[in-house]
């Protein structure tokens, strides 16, 4: 290993720019002539509007314009979509998709649901005149409750009967239905997976501009996938065609999935921009993004679990109602079904599983991918079911799941729900959190703790998940409407520098260092001569974005491709310039060398031979530049076990995280330092929706929890350190043989930190989040 | 519209603005430090917080006219130019931050907090730091990087 190399703790290159308050983010950019926008919205969770009079507002001062959904859809705009189409039970082909129009056309169906564009001189005055817009609405009942929507006395949607979306099922119910008539013990739980909002510190924000002389749209905005904000609204929206428009995600604050999604705001600045002549500029306030930024989670679910007598499990039933809010954002219909359902084998040898999933309507914000998207709602209801088994068949619970693993010999293992793991170690990872957590030490202090009066707890959570989605056939096959490959271009320059372009973004992942570490160990580069540039449609080829922990295991494996290809074309120029065979030429450390000799041409004169180009082998084109696509073979699956231990005042029902392990195998490490980041940013993530957070709806719709006074964000002296350990088992179906680490801590933690709990309140049933007042009544009750 | 004058990173600088205008938009949008950002809209989560006179300041709370005549430090004027001010180093070494948008708010917030409490301890820098939200980090590495700085600091 080098200093710079993989596995190095690098210091980040992108820290310089961001401690020193000169990062560039969206809301920091500003052009000449720009204007501001502000939206009017709802106030209603259900309404019919019967008429919009923006005569008022058009007059007051600095206004410029105020558009509407009319003239949105005369000008040809096209609805928001959804990629990705579910097909039912009983051969239905396709999921219920209610039009979505970027702008209101008759008909609000969330609070904060988009209605008008008011275009403005300054942001003051934008936000004055939209106070102005007067809409005449005609409420209607809301409906509210992912589990009260199915066949709700209104339906939200025409095209969506029932407030149906999909009723979706995977595995195999009649083998369920044998396995559980040949059960000695059947575990049933009712499991709420509370709804969460996503909460990047960066408000969401875009800066529109169209150029009369070229006839190009330069769109700056807050995105993880700024490729396939191009794609969407040129091929869908049909704003701008697609090498018309450049789409730029400069520094972006943190993204979690809720900056995946093609929002209304984008597409009609986009739009308006061109109408009104003059650069657009909207920036989210706080409220906003509570109200409009897409949530995470909201589940409903029944799981039972069946066991033979020595606990081994013989079958998983669940049954899933999924709320995707008013209508479906852009990924949503996968998010409760492929990325979930597909999870639920967990790291055991289940052999028959069935679930089904209904996924309904509401009038609440959609929902969508939230870190970890579908696989922590999986991972939670299986870990509850499994630790409430272990209890009721009074079986120690790292016990039970020991009884229940993959063995390490059994890969590539093939679940009965689609996934067709490649490697693991579940039993190592499990062993290694034990001895880390010291789990046997946890009577001696729980019986120390209840000496002072106190309750303990110790909770664990056996993970697994998919990263790296996925062969773009296998997308397809399954509904998805994109291809999920990444692309890397490498470009050496003259002077020996390198320039890498990805279709991935950073927000917070390290990209410009990790990657630039792949770069220094692949081809021997200082890595302070080598730029790593995502985020902008007219600099990177082509990309996918960054989603789903795949940026190292699809985008890294697609710079190692490229990597490849220099190395190639550089032993061709070296092999000339060395008078040597092609095949006698050995690259290593940045040096090609002549195979036992001491002739050597570093790469960074290879670059130059071959943009100077005077002593040059005949055939072969000038320039080391390669680009190359790659499409991965599988996911890949990172798994580990967390443990969480909490300690309880049963007469305040304070619960203080007193110790949180975790030991994760994600295969090959870049850099320790980043993904331990990782996860600890994953787990505060999931403690928050374990013990703190939720979005609440009242019965009319109004969310309750719309800002940082009633929402609880995790702060500083909610959370506790973490004690962090790796195991590893490289995956054999990437060239780096990395699983990706960006999800896991979420998907992880809230089951651990739940069971911890709940063993501490003696087996109650807590949903999350597990305030303080829960944990209070579940004490009372067991005491 | 009034004229607010002040020193900014030890700069004198003067602009006319209304006078509902906030400190964080006096800064990023009259005198165009964009380091300072806006993270929420009630006074919530300190990616705004300076120093004005020497103390930390939540300046989507203040009004520029509040400040008129006052010396304020952003983010901006904590490093003596290439060198990083001893609280920023110590975030960099002990990876405090990954999007970068609550940091000059933390940063501002942590050397103030080290201006004014010695020998700081994992538990007084949690309770201290209430005021400022981070998604990204889960704060274990925040806290670490404030114990460190403090300590550079001479703290």
């Amino acid at each position: 290993m080098t200093e710079t190399g993989i596995g190095a703790a690098v210091r980040r290159t992108e820290d310089q720019r961001f401690l020193t308050g000169n990062g560039n983010y969206t809301d920091d950019i500003n052009v000449f002539g720009q204007t501001y926008a502000a939206f009017v919205r709802s106030p209603h969770a259900h309404a019919k509007i019967n008429g919009i009079n923006s005569t008022a507002a058009a007059a007051a001062d600095g206004v410029v314009a105020i558009l509407t959904g009319e003239e949105l859809a005369a000008d040809g705009v096209g609805p928001l979509i959804c990629g990705w189409n579910i097909a039912g039970k009983n051969g239905v082909e396709a999921h219920n998709s209610p039009v979505h129009h970027a702008l209101a056309m008759g008909k609000v169906n969330y609070v904060g649901d988009h209605v008008a564009l008011v275009v403005a001189e300054t942001q003051a005055q934008a936000d004055s005149a939209a106070e102005m817009v007067e809409v005449d609405y005609e409420e209607l009942p809301a409906v509210i409750g992912t589990g009260k929507a199915l066949n709700h006395a209104t339906t939200i949607h025409e095209e969506a009967p029932g407030n149906m979306c999909y009723d979706w099922e995977i595995g195999d119910a009649s083998a369920t239905d044998a396995a559980f008539a040949n059960a000695a013990h059947t575990t049933t739980i009712e499991i709420v997976n509370n709804r969460v909002i996503p909460n990047a510190m960066e408000p969401r924000a875009c800066l529109a501009q169209f150029n009369k002389g070229t006839g190009d749209w330069t769109l700056h905005v807050t995105s993880q996938n700024p490729h396939v904000h191009r794609l969407v609204m040129s091929a869908f929206n049909g704003v701008a065609p697609e090498h018309k428009l450049r789409v730029i995600a400069p520094d972006v604050g943190g993204g979690f999935g809720s900056k995946i999604f093609i929002y209304a705001e984008e597409v009609v600045c986009t739009w308006a921009t061109r109408k009104v002549g003059r650069p657009i500029k909207w920036t989210a306030k706080r409220s906003e993004s509570f109200l409009c930024d897409a949530h995470g989670r909201d589940h409903v679910s029944k799981a039972e679990l069946a066991l033979d007598a020595d606990g081994k499990f013989l079958g998983l039933r669940v049954n899933t109602k999924a709320n995707l809010g008013s209508y479906l954002s852009t990924f949503a219909s996968a998010v409760p079904t492929y990325m979930y359902a597909t999870l639920l084998a967990g790291t055991y040898t289940t052999p028959a599983i069935y679930c089904d999933v209904q996924g309904v309507f509401t009038n609440t914000a959609p929902v969508d991918a939230y870190r970890g998207a579908g696989r922590p709602e999986a991972t939670y209801l299986l870990e509850r079911v499994v630790e409430t088994a272990a209890r009721e068949m009074n079986i120690d619970p790292a016990d039970l799941r020991r009884r229940n693993y993959i063995q390490p010999d059994a890969f590539p293992y093939q679940t009965p729900v689609v996934h067709q793991y490649d490697i693991g170690d579940y039993g190592a990872s499990l062993d290694k959190a034990c001895d880390m957590a010291d789990v046997g030490g946890f009577a001696a202090r729980r019986a120390d703790s209840e000496s002072r009066g106190k309750r303990r707890g110790l909770g664990y959570s056996s993970y697994i998940e998919a990263c790296g989605i996925a062969p773009s056939a296998a997308v397809g096959a399954l509904g998805g409407g994109v291809g999920l490959w990444e692309s890397a271009d490498i470009r050496f320059n003259a002077t020996g520098s390198v320039t890498v372009m990805t279709g991935t973004h950073n927000h917070g992942q390290g990209h410009e260092t990790a990657f630039a570490q792949v770069i220094s160990e692949k081809l021997g580069v200082p890595i302070e001569n080598i730029e790593i540039v995502e985020g902008d449609t007219d600099k990177g080829p082509f990309g996918m974005g960054t989603y789903g922990s795949r940026s190292i295991a699809v985008g890294g494996s697609a710079i190692v491709k490229a990597a490849d290809k220099i190395v190639e074309k550089g032993k061709k120029i070296a092999a000339h310039c060395l008078e040597a065979a092609e095949d006698d030429i050995e690259f290593a450390g940045g040096n090609f060398t002549v195979a036992g000799t001491d002739k050597v041409m570093n790469i960074a004169e290879v670059a130059f031979t071959a943009y100077v180009p005077h002593n040059y082998p005949e055939g072969v084109e000038p320039g080391l530049h390669e680009q190359a696509f790659y499409d991965p073979l599988n996911f890949s699956f990172p798994a580990g076990v967390h443990i969480c231990e909490v300690e309880i005042d049963p007469t305040t029902g304070e619960t203080e995280i007193v110790n949180y392990t975790a030991v994760d195998d994600f295969g090959t490490i870049i850099n320790p330092m980043i993904v331990e980041g990782q996860v600890h940013g994953g787990i505060g993530q999931g403690v928050g929706q374990a013990m703190l957070e939720g979005a609440n709806y009242d019965e009319n719709g109004q969310l309750v929890t719309g800002s940082y006074m009633d929402y609880t964000m995790p702060r500083a002296d909610n959370l506790p350190n973490f004690n962090v350990g790796t195991t590893s088992t490289p995956s054999p179906l990437n060239p780096l043989g990395v699983k990706g680490a960006g999800e896991a801590g979420a998907i992880a933690s809230p089951p651990a930190v739940i069971n911890a709990i709940t063993d501490a309140c003696g087996g109650a049933m807590i949903d999350m989040p597990a305030t303080q007042e829960k944990v209070w009544q579940a004490c009372q009750a067991a005491e | 519209m009034p004229t607010v004058s002040m020193t900014v990173n030890g700069k004198a600088v003067s602009a006319d603005v209304e006078s509902r205008t906030l400190l964080v938009h006096y800064i990023r949008d009259h005198i165009g430090l964009t380091g300072t950002h806006v993270g929420c809209d009630t006074s919530q989560c300190g990616a705004c917080v300076v120093h004005v006179n020497g103390k930390s300041v939540k300046s989507c709370s203040t009004l520029a006219v509040q400040a008129e005549g006052a010396d304020v430090t952003t983010i901006e004027g904590l490093a003596s130019g290439e060198e990083l001010h001893p609280m920023q180093a110590a975030f960099k070494e002990n990876h405090g931050l990954q999007c970068g948008f609550c940091t000059p708010g933390m940063v501002m917030s942590a050397v103030d907090l080290a201006n004014n409490m010695k020998n700081l301890d994992e538990a007084t820098i949690r309770e201290q730091l209430d005021g400022n939200i981070c998604r990204c980090t889960g704060y274990h590495n925040i806290v670490k990087s404030i114990k460190d700085g403090a300590e550079r600091m001479g703290g």
